[in-house]
């Protein structure tokens, strides 16, 4: 590849400065401010603050009401990434054999993705509502089955639906292209060694697709903590009775309606570290330790 | 043990026809290897018969059972793929044992058997290593070994040196053949690399263009080539070719620049007039002085070949070689003549490539397959 090199500092110095400050206003700045109202008491109509150290943590990390929205985020995270990578890795599996009219059901299975979240979250409300959606029909025949209303496992149960359904084609476009990249000799070894085509898939495939699992599961649990917030807001508002809570949500909630921007800040500081050590595991362990050649 | 029977094999891809009615019969525990370029259908052929490509029309049947739709797994044929297609998160010991391992095989047993194979190729000491860690040799050799240990009726090999360099293509050849003469499996070897048919090959069947269009011993496909395309694709260096005319009166073939090159009589009476190729190998020719001998040419340039010298000549603007251990110098230029040894010249017919028979004894015909 060719390099290009600046004689001129001052020129290099105009290049990347679009790209510095876009980074600056949209990253580091909030994120500076972050930190600093996390160790001080803002006042909920600005003007002037006081430091207050780890008085926001403590504040925190002792309230209850905190714990069970990490619980809840931790159901969340679980059960929509393993929602959602279990039914990409199918339909993943299923286009790779390339059957018939599989290039139309590809890009059928991708199309998900360009759904914004707030879309997402307003349709399955429509389609979870337990008097108009396809819901109803077995809450006729079986009165209370179904209330995300007023349940709140029914509730999260929804949301872990709807984020799943978001993420499904995500992770399928990186298991399709993974099992894309096993070169078709190894599975016709493996047709050619007498395994059948679910063992082909168990013995061969899956192991060989190591790699792409544990960033796509990184990714979609880092996504579950961040990306939730337009779903929970349009289906559930966080409710009932903080049943669907998420962190991502609360932050929201505690901020800019209860109006604690230092509690929100604190909050959203945990959330940001907890998003950092992902990132490391993901670039430290997994990406170091998953290679075969 | 099992014979493969061939008959009338067609496959296409769309409207694009890549095997064309293929006929061919692999006799029990013999080594058959199918010569051709890239895209004559050869790896295809092989391919169906593993099981790996459907078969569009005809019948491919193995020990006597029809495979047409039988899965690969049902058929009994092991194979070694061009880039070996080892299982990389497998070690090597797990490479050779997964097929006895889906079989169902018990594990000390498996261990046991995957011990011994592994031995036989000369892998004991990598037992534990995964595939990346090898080097080219040793992992073909445990494609070999993964082939070996399931006591395959057929062997089939997809160009299986090719990705090897030179020196360790020859030493994989021969252990194969090796490995052929010890469990005598019938036997199917893809190469585009003539002298690895010639020396593997008790058969070989050379394919053009989605037909085959010569089965021989190696020594036949040598000597008798049956078409044009056999004559050019065998032998190196190259066969030369000439145009030139079937003459009744002068028993002779004649050339654009009117030197003759005699023939049996009765073969020119057979076919008075006839428009042909000349085909003459460069080692069945000899240099001498210009205007003595049946050609005359002039030297173009010289190729040095160790026991040989190779002389490429301009023979009325046709490129000619003439293979020489005396080694005479020239100047670029210079016109030299050229002594045809008479009983070893190929004819074939100008309008189909066909080979017209030219000796004085009548050997049996090989009859070239549609």
């Amino acid at each position: 590849m060719r390099r290009a090199y600046f004689k001129n500092n001052w020129i290099a110095a105009l290049v990347v400065a679009p790209q510095l400050l876009i980074i600056f206003v949209f990253f580091y700045w909030p994120t500076t401010q972050a930190l600093y109202w996390a160790f001080t008491f803002e006042q909920p109509w600005g003007g002037g603050n006081e430091w207050a150290g780890f008085e926001n943590f403590r504040m925190i990390l002792t309230d209850d009401r905190y714990w069970q929205s990490i619980r809840v985020s931790i159901v969340y995270a679980a059960g929509a990434t393993i929602l959602s990578m279990g039914m990409a890795l199918i339909l993943a599996v299923f286009a790779d054999r390339q059957l018939r009219g599989y290039k139309y059901y590809r890009i059928g299975a991708i199309w998900p993705y360009a759904v914004a979240a707030p879309a997402v979250g307003l349709a399955f409300r429509f389609i979870f509502n337990p008097s108009a959606g396809i819901m109803s029909y077995v809450n006729a025949a079986f009165p209370g089955f179904w209330d995300p209303i007023l349940n709140g496992d029914h509730a999260l149960l929804m949301v872990i639906i709807a984020g799943a359904w978001k993420q499904v084609a995500y992770n399928f476009i990186f298991f399709l292209a993974g099992l894309q990249s096993i070169p078709r000799s190894l599975i016709e070894a493996g047709a050619m060694d007498g395994a059948t085509v679910l063992r082909r898939m168990g013995d061969i495939q899956l192991p060989l697709l190591a790699p792409t699992f544990f960033f796509v599961l990184v990714i979609n649990i880092t996504d579950s903590f961040t990306d939730s917030f337009g779903i929970v807001d349009t289906m559930t508002g966080g409710g009932p009775a903080r049943a669907t809570n998420l962190m991502v949500y609360k932050i929201y909630v505690d901020g800019f309606q209860g109006l604690d921007y230092s509690g929100a800040a604190a909050q959203s500081i945990i959330l940001m570290f907890l998003v950092i050590a992902l990132t490391v595991i993901q670039f430290r362990y997994i990406e170091r330790k998953v290679h075969y050649t | 043990m099992a014979k493969i029977d061939i008959r009338q094999v067609r496959k296409s891809y769309g409207k694009d026809e890549v095997i064309s009615g293929v006929d061919l019969t692999v006799n029990n525990g013999e080594f058959v290897v199918i010569l051709g370029p890239s895209g004559c259908g050869k790896s295809t052929l092989l391919r169906m018969i593993a099981g790996l490509e459907d078969i569009s029309g005809g019948e491919i049947s193995i020990g006597g059972t029809v495979v047409n739709d039988l899965e690969p797994r049902q058929r009994g044929c092991a194979m070694v793929f061009q880039n070996y297609a080892l299982y990389p998160h497998m070690t090597v010991a797990e490479n050779i044992g997964y097929a006895l391992k889906v079989a169902g095989m018990k594990k000390p047993e498996r261990l046991e058997k995957v011990r011994t194979v592994a031995k036989s190729v000369g892998l004991e000491e990598f037992m534990d290593r995964k595939p990346g860690q090898l080097s080219g040799g040793q992992r073909q050799r445990v494609a070999m070994a993964r082939a070996i240990i399931r006591e395959p009726a057929v062997f089939l090999f997809d160009e299986p040196l090719s990705n090897l360099d030179a020196k360790l293509r020859v030493q994989m050849r021969h252990e194969i053949r090796r490995i052929h003469n010890r469990i005598k499996a019938t036997s199917v070897f893809v190469t585009h690399d003539q002298h690895e048919g010639m020396t593997l090959a008790d058969r070989m069947v050379i394919m053009n263009k989605g037909t085959i269009d010569q089965v021989g011993t190696p020594e036949e496909v040598y000597n008798r080539p049956a078409t044009v395309y056999v004559a050019g694709f065998i032998g190196s260096p190259a066969m030369n070719f000439l145009s030139g005319q079937i003459s009744a009166e002068q028993s002779a073939i004649v050339l654009a620049d009117d030197s003759r090159v005699e023939i049996a009589s009765e073969h020119a009476r057979a076919h008075p007039g006839a428009l042909v190729q000349l085909g003459l190998r460069p080692e069945d020719l000899t240099l001498c002085a210009p205007g003595s001998g049946h050609l005359s040419g002039t030297f173009d340039f010289y190729e040095e070949l160790g026991s040989a010298g190779l002389y490429h000549l301009m023979i009325e603007d046709v490129p000619f070689s003439v293979l020489s251990s005396a080694k005479p110098r020239f100047a670029h230029g210079d016109p030299i003549g050229v002594l045809v040894d008479t009983s070893r010249v190929h004819v074939f017919a100008a309008k189909d490539g066909r080979r017209i028979d030219t000796e004085a004894r009548i050997p049996q015909q090989m009859e070239p397959a549609e």
